[in-house]
């Protein structure tokens, strides 16, 4: 979060008001104590607790040859619980490795991220080759130490959830790519942790899988409600599916703006809203104004 | 039927035609038939000498199975240790190496003076040739989950054991398999040393010794009769490991394994 990018206002129908602004969760005073608290704005609605707070973070790669590579600028952002947040941006803006720090895989140089257990959905679905679909989506749960015949049996019943009946005893290797998706997306809903950090889960499908795999997404988000964090380069895709697009900007990461998504679903990518939402996400990217 | 005939027909031609060569060599008197007999010989020695040659397959079939066992449960107990840890990596990986200079048929005999005249010393001997090439292929198995699986797994909270009970080890079977395979080969040579390397007391005292003592007594037919079984026992164990390989590693049939990696 730029302290200050937010234009107030700028969306009436923003759900939340503007959650940053004097909430009594966020770290970054802390960590910058220059950055003096925004304006108060007084605002009715009611603001629901933020649950991820990412402040002030800071990643710096040391590189083999050279001087060490900055990945992540500074970047602060929250999300609320139920929250479905996209941070979007061009390749190599630090998304990934924003995403590792939010899962604990890598320590960050400065800042903090205050926030529940997250776990990770890689663009490679990685399903282990020597365990069948079902199996492979209880690995969660036999992994938080559940009996094999429990943890496939809560799997199953998901499987019916999201529409994978039938392909429970299917090897990964005879699964489409969307499948294969899906079931790492089972595996990933199976952890049981509130927080979901989705790393371009749908970058290695064909347009046409990814726009169906979106629809599916968004319709399973809704029947097992958590808060994600999704990162992708597709602009598109975060509006159609977030709540909230968070706009990077090129290495080292920044944040360049936010822009609250307040369609109803289901969205469309031809939608003219999604259209016009994508526009100025554009602009933003490019380093224009609002 | 047909794809079996179409998957044994090669070799069994080949081996018709090898024969064929080697009979018609023979029958033109390109060699004397006690350093080399013709086929029919070999083949009328076998059928001769059946009782014999079957008691003595029977004790060298079980060295084989049994030394080729304890060999695999060392090298993946061992291949396991030190995949865990790297002390024991440095402390164990380095003498394992040099156990392979070590020159078996001469501590044979050391060993059945350890151990006695029965069956174990020779597996001892077996073992040792074959735990290596096991013990390496596990190793480089276990090592070769991919890092972004690994990665996964962790944001899956999953403890050392686990990582290494669902993932590694999985990882590793088609790696331990191909060593399996090779400790076969060498397997089959192996009772060869271990029979003759180590003396012992009985009435059949494996094809090796039998080998040995044939050659020497002029009994040429019956020598290769023998090794004839041998050649045949080594091509039917490796059979069995394929097929075990199928099983264990499915994911690894041809057609379905590149679509994936």
């Amino acid at each position: 979060m730029a302290h200050g990018s937010s234009s107030p206002g700028a969306d009436p129908s923003n759900l939340w008001g503007n959650a940053r602004e004097g909430s009594d969760v966020t770290t970054a005073t802390r960590i910058r104590p220059g950055a003096a608290p925004a304006a108060a704005t007084p605002s009715d609605a009611p603001r629901p607790r933020d649950e991820l707070v990412i402040s002030g973070l800071q990643v710096t790669y040391a590189s083999e040859r050279g001087a060490p590579v900055r990945a992540l600028g500074e970047v602060s952002l929250q999300a609320h619980a139920g929250e479905l947040v996209a941070v979007v941006g061009p390749s190599g803006c630090g998304k990934t490795t924003l995403l590792e720090v939010v899962c604990g895989l890598r320590a960050p140089d400065r800042g903090t991220v205050v926030g529940p257990a997250a776990v990770l959905m890689p663009q490679r679905d990685l399903l282990l080759p020597w365990l069948d679909a079902l199996e492979n989506a209880a690995l969660s749960l036999r992994l938080a130490g559940l009996r094999r015949a429990g943890a496939l049996a809560a799997a199953r019943e998901l499987f019916c959830e999201l529409g994978l009946d039938g392909f429970e005893r299917a090897c990964p290797q005879e699964l489409s790519g969307g499948m294969r998706q899906r079931v790492a997306f089972a595996r990933t809903l199976l952890s049981g942790k509130r927080l979901l950090c989705l790393d371009e889960p749908f970058g290695a499908l064909d347009a046409i899988t990814r726009s169906e795999m979106q629809q599916w997404l968004a319709r399973s988000l809704q029947r097992e409600p958590r808060t994600v964090l999704l990162v992708t380069h597709d602009v598109e895709e975060a509006i159609v599916l977030c709540d909230r697009v968070v706009v990077l900007s090129p290495r080292p990461g920044r944040v360049l703006a936010e822009l609250e998504v307040p369609l109803p679903r289901p969205r469309r990518a031809a939608d003219p809203e999604v259209a016009a939402l994508r526009a100025r996400a554009l602009a933003r990217l490019a380093g224009e104004g609002p | 039927m047909r794809r079996t005939l179409r998957r044994v027909a090669p070799v069994l031609l080949l081996g018709l035609a090898l024969l064929g060569v080697w009979e018609l060599y023979c029958d033109l008197g390109g060699v004397e038939a006690v350093v080399l007999p013709p086929p029919h010989a070999v083949a009328s020695a076998l059928w001769d000498n059946a009782g014999l040659l079957s008691h003595n397959f029977a004790v060298t079939a079980e060295e084989v199975v049994l030394g080729l066992a304890l060999a695999i449960a060392a090298g993946l107990t061992f291949a396991i240790a030190i995949h865990l840890s790297p002390v024991l990596r440095r402390a164990f990986y380095p003498l394992a190496v040099g156990s392979q200079a070590v020159p078996i048929p001469v501590i044979g005999v050391l060993l059945v003076f350890w151990w006695g005249f029965g069956i174990f010393p020779k597996l001892v001997v077996i073992a040792l040739i074959c735990f290596f090439p096991v013990l390496v292929t596990t190793i480089d198995g276990l090592a070769s989950l991919d890092p972004e699986r690994a990665k996964l797994l962790r944001t899956l909270d999953a403890s050392r054991w686990q990582t290494l009970r669902f993932a590694e080890l999985p990882a590793a079977v088609p790696a331990a398999l191909s060593g399996a395979r090779i400790a076969l080969a060498v397997g089959v040579i192996g009772a060869f040393i271990a029979e003759t390397s180590t003396p012992t007391t009985g009435t059949y005292t494996g094809l090796g010794r039998e080998i040995v003592l044939d050659a020497g007594g002029f009994q040429t037919a019956r020598a290769y009769a023998a090794t004839a079984l041998l050649f045949a026992f080594a091509i039917v164990c490796f059979q069995s490991l394929a097929m075990a390989e199928r099983r264990l590693a499915p994911w690894r049939r041809p057609g379905l394994a590149g679509a994936t990696r």
